[in-house]
């Protein structure tokens, strides 16, 4: 295994999925249940039984829309605000109407979720206006219940195969250019259709414990859509938007507000104070988070020590086996323990992810980019907050949609010199004798992003950083080296990482203002709706470098009242309220 | 530019005594979603699975997929 070997294999479907996370084993469900006819393929860097996201299970849903406790209307306002007004609702609006549907389905697959003694959903509130977290106590199962769905649909899998770049021609997609992980041989995959459900750009910025791999999202989330997306010409929406989380510190995952909260858990400052109102994921609470530690408040705590025996040992027995179970032995290794010790929370590094903020391909409400033919969804689609259930829910979209898109055309055509150009590109670091290997680019990449990225973001800083990026690139090009197949994996990453930082430095320095409290904090400027309440699209330019343009929001379909817009911004407890 | 051999303590460890390898087993190496696991040989024909590639999420399928509890998931050295 991961000796390199030269082959080239074409194959023929309708629709190909690229991803089989979450969004992309729904989409493949979908389109196969609307066409049973067609051939569906599902294709994975990974293998599909574990991969993405959700690999061990997810605790719960963080945004459901369900009868009784939420409106899609109040939904869609609720989103609207946590994201600075910056939302074509449609999307939003859609997924808020259709995402229950979903829920039940999901049910049916086995997926179970939390009832009251009264057979009711039982949802809790946790973010900042409505109620929309629904947990799953079995959640540990879904990948695995997805799995047996992807089978009895007969969906075609395909494993450890990387998409590296899309083919176009005719003006719409054409299909894919991907190399085996183990091996580094091609498989060109001409497609009617193609699905995109890669994820986040999760290692972008680098965690403070230096390790490459220790991000908060699953590292295998390397940002490949974004790239693959910007190389074909696709518009990607408001990537300075960044995703930054509230972790715990060093071991980077969630500290679990969403479980925790509603059991009576809450973020406090070193004095075990509360010192936001709300701990639903949010720009503007990253910031009174940010505040909170630059202000000598910090550290910051997730603290749990209140709270009785019973509760406790149910908030362990939930975080300790879904979404990232390693805590418990983290938590064990530093003789920590929820009853006796707040648990010490810090800042992730930075990273692209509309499932937690908005930085992602856009897309409308049927998952179109801007490519015909050729959809996104879950963590890499701009519908802002989409989390698991977005995922699930925009994928079936897609597919749905991919589905009738097929009835119509026969493959493009492309230019066979694209697939050639593409193998030549990919195998550059097998063909030299030494070198500077992908870890080496990587890590300087990401270094610098931290250094210069991170927010309050500075404009000189993140001129230096297009500067420093620039001469990584050069070196990557010319001296990237690379010994077995699985390297050549990591070569490929390295290269997505710095496309992706790239788009972050230049998406951030054309809007000149601030918004979403830290994730767009330019210090220079104020927030300035006349110039700037507006999408920014960013594409690639014909020098092959960033090119931007503004775009409208679309008309909102849920109106926003002057007096709710800024309640994402009032999220600081007061005195009275601290002081109990 | 010859690369330099830098030592690294791995996060996940098989047991030997329990690991199937020899039965043809490759469960973990087939489940991680890093693709950092391989099947070890020794002089004597006997296999083990084993941590080749230091780039681990800690994220535990292969301990929780191994039919034999045979793999655990520690967490690496520069985050515990």
């Amino acid at each position: 295994m991961d000796e390199i070997l030269d082959g080239l294999t074409q194959i023929d479907c309708d629709i190909l999925v690229i991803g089989g996370g979450t969004a992309g084993p729904m989409a493949a469900l979908k389109a196969k249940k609307k066409n049973p006819n067609a051939n569906v393929v599902l294709l994975d860097k990974a293998n599909v039984k574990r991969s993405g996201a959700i690999s061990m299970g997810m605790d719960g849903l963080n945004n459901s829309v369900i009868p009784g406790y939420a409106t899609p209307e109040q939904y869609t306002k609720e989103i609207t605000i946590a994201n600075d007004g910056i939302c074509d609702q449609a999307a939003v609006y859609r997924y808020a109407q259709e995402c229950y549907g979903i829920i039940q389905e999901l049910d049916s697959f086995g997926i179970r979720f939390q009832k009251d003694q009264n057979g009711e959903y039982d949802v809790k509130k946790v973010h900042h206006i409505g109620t929309y977290v629904l947990p799953m106590p079995n959640g540990d199962t879904v990948k695995k219940a997805l799995y047996r769905q992807l089978r009895k649909a007969r969906i075609n899998i395909i494993n450890r195969y990387m998409a590296t770049r899309m083919l176009t021609g005719e003006g719409r997609v054409a299909g894919a250019v991907c190399v085996n992980t183990r091996s580094a041989e091609f498989l060109v995959v001409r497609a009617k259709a193609v699905i995109m459900g890669l994820g986040a750009a999760g290692r972008l910025g680098l965690p403070t414990s230096g390790y490459l791999y220790g991000t908060y999202e699953n590292a295998s989330n390397s940002g490949e859509g974004y790239a693959m997306a910007y190389h074909a010409g696709a518009g990607l929406a408001n990537l300075e938007c960044y995703q930054i989380n509230p972790l715990i510190k060093d071991y980077n995952g969630p500290a679990c507000a969403y479980v925790a909260g509603p059991m009576g858990g809450y973020t406090a400052n070193a004095k075990g104070e509360r010192f936001i109102e709300c701990d639903y994921w949010s720009g503007q609470m990253m910031q009174e988070f940010f505040d909170e530690l630059q202000g000598g408040k910090g550290p910051v705590y997730l603290k749990l020590n209140h709270l009785a025996e019973e509760t406790i040992s149910e908030i362990e027995r939930v975080l300790h086996i879904v979404e990232r179970p390693t805590r418990g032995h983290f938590h064990a290794g530093r003789g920590t323990d929820y009853r006796k010790q707040m648990i010490e929370m810090h800042i992730s590094e930075i990273g692209f992810c509309s499932g937690h903020s908005a930085s992602g391909v856009f897309v409308d409400e049927h998952a179109r980019t801007t490519i015909p033919g050729l959809y996104a969804a879950g963590d890499m689609a701009n519908v802002p907050h989409n989390y698991m259930l977005g995922a699930f829910t925009n994928g079936a979209f897609a597919g749905l949609d991919a589905a009738d898109f097929i009835a119509d055309v026969d493959y493009a055509s492309f230019d066979a010199g694209e697939v050639e150009a593409e193998r030549t590109r990919v195998l550059a670091p097998t063909k030299r004798d030494d070198g500077i290997p992908p870890n080496q680019i990587e890590y300087k990449t990401r270094r610098l992003v931290n250094d210069y990225l991170q927010p309050p973001k500075v404009t000189a800083k993140m001129e230096l950083a297009q500067k420093r990026f620039e001469e990584v690139r050069e070196d990557m090009e010319q001296g990237m080296y690379v010994r077995d197949a699985h390297e050549l994996m990591r070569a490929l990453e390295a290269s997505t990482i710095l496309d992706c930082a790239d788009m972050a430095a230049a998406a951030s320095l054309y809007r000149t203002e601030s918004r979403w409290g830290l994730y767009h904090n330019r210090v220079e400027y104020d927030r300035d709706d006349e110039n700037w309440f507006c999408h920014t699209i960013l594409t690639k330019g014909e020098d092959g470098k960033p090119a931007h343009r503004k775009q409208d929001v679309k008309p909102y379909v849920v109106e926003i009242a002057e007096d709710e817009k800024d309640a994402y911004y009032k999220q600081r407890v007061g005195a009275s309220v601290a002081a109990e | 530019m010859p690369l330099a051999q830098t030592a690294t303590t791995v996060p996940v460890t098989v047991n030997d005594d329990l690991c199937i390898a020899d039965k043809g087993c490759t469960v973990c190496v087939d489940v991680c979603p890093l693709d950092v696991l391989r099947i070890a040989e020794s002089e004597d024909g006997s296999k083990t699975a084993y941590m080749k590639y230091d780039e681990c999420w800690y994220c535990m399928p292969c301990e929780a997929d191994c039919p034999t509890g045979a793999v655990t998931v520690n967490l690496p050295y520069l985050l515990k």
